[in-house]
């Protein structure tokens, strides 16, 4: 199962009246450089320049980061938390990990 | 205005103002984080906010008592959003991912409102006389309505049960008060103001302050809706909310044009 999200998309019409028909963008900042973007929350704007004006307004009012990504929530195809099978696939495969492998004490550090 | 707007132009120097402003951001910024928590439960925005301004939903009874005196803007920062602080790190562990998250930011603000708010009390209270008895009075109005902040008593209480079960607030309303009170008579005392309770005393076998009967009964009232400011702050966000409609619109419809012209 794909989570969709939700929010208006280019299509939607709206009158203006409220913010629930702008859409949702999910906000993604990066705290220095040398860092990856990581999400610090959502917001309604009715487009991405306007999504980027308010993610500074919201999210970066004492310097939290050095870039800020903002992606239509849309945008953002999501695995399913109840779908244990997807991610579980590597739990039958310890040999992928360092500590499967003995090595003799006089060898030192490896 | 609401009533704490008004002191934003009326504030006793250009530090002061400057100050009050960024809380205020802060503040806008914590109720964005909390309606997008509640997004993630299905609700829309608007949903939420038409219910705040057709008084279908409750906020904190807090926000219905007027701000008289510069002193007001001290004592809320100390002790309302000093409450606050004491219910909101409980609830950075709370069972509810997206509630949380919002929660452990909102502290990291709150603590700035806080201490700017005792630093107001702090400069009154070494003042003039006037000064000082300007602070003492905001402490005695403000003190009861902070304790009444953590909500009834746990008897009392209509949600906490529940609440507590699914791990949403994992301390319970007594406690919490009891944490805030051990927490802050020793900082009145610095202050040198008197806490506006004959009964408060500390209790050596506890180990807390004893504090004297909270009037519930001005609880329930304002909760109701019949505060002081209830009618006042929820016509002027209505009031705010339709001044402003043009904005919203023009937002709109500037997108809609960029998206004819891409």
């Amino acid at each position: 199962m794909v989570y969709e999200g939700h929010g208006a998309t280019d299509d939607t019409p709206t009158d203006g009246s409220g913010t629930s028909e702008w859409p949702l963008w999910e906000v993604f900042i990066r705290a220095r450089r040398g860092m990856s973007h990581i999400h610090a929350g959502s917001l309604h704007a009715p487009d991405s320049e306007t999504a980027l004006q308010n993610a500074r307004d919201v999210y970066t009012r004492r310097r939290e980061g050095t870039s800020v990504w903002v992606v239509p929530s849309t945008a953002i195809a999501a695995s399913d938390p109840h779908d244990e099978g997807l991610l579980a696939s590597s739990d039958d495969k310890p040999y992928r990990h360092p500590t499967f492998y003995e090595i003799p004490e006089e060898v030192g550090h490896m | 205005m609401q009533p704490e707007g008004n002191w934003i132009t009326r504030a006793p120097s250009l530090k002061r103002k400057a100050i009050l402003m960024a809380k205020v951001q802060d503040e806008a910024g914590h109720g964005l984080y909390l309606y997008s928590a509640a997004e993630t439960l299905g609700v829309t925005r608007d949903e939420v906010v038409d219910k705040l301004h057709t008084g279908r939903h409750k906020y904190s009874s807090i926000f219905n008592y007027p701000t008289v005196t510069w002193a007001d803007i001290g004592a809320i920062g100390w002790l309302v959003d000093g409450a606050a602080i004491t219910n909101q790190v409980m609830l950075t562990r709370c069972s509810y991912g997206p509630y949380a998250r919002a929660m452990v930011r909102i502290c990291k603000e709150e603590s700035f409102h806080q201490r700017q708010g005792y630093e107001i009390m702090l400069t009154l209270s070494k003042g003039t006389p006037a000064q000082k008895d300007m602070a003492q009075d905001a402490l005695d109005r403000w003190w009861w309505p902070s304790l009444m902040m953590f909500g009834p008593p746990d008897a009392d209480s209509t949600h906490s049960e529940q609440s507590m079960e699914w791990k949403i607030k994992r301390v319970s309303n007594d406690d919490l008060r009891q944490q805030f009170i051990d927490m802050t008579v020793p900082q009145a005392e610095y202050l040198g103001l008197a806490i506006p309770d004959p009964d408060l005393a500390w209790n050596e076998a506890r180990g807390h302050y004893d504090i004297g009967p909270i009037d519930w009964d001005e609880f329930w009232e304002v909760v109701a809706g019949r505060g002081p400011m209830n009618q006042e702050r929820i016509d002027h966000k209505n009031q705010m909310w339709d001044d402003n409609a043009w904005v919203r619109e023009a937002a709109s419809a500037h997108a809609r044009k960029q998206r004819k012209t891409a």
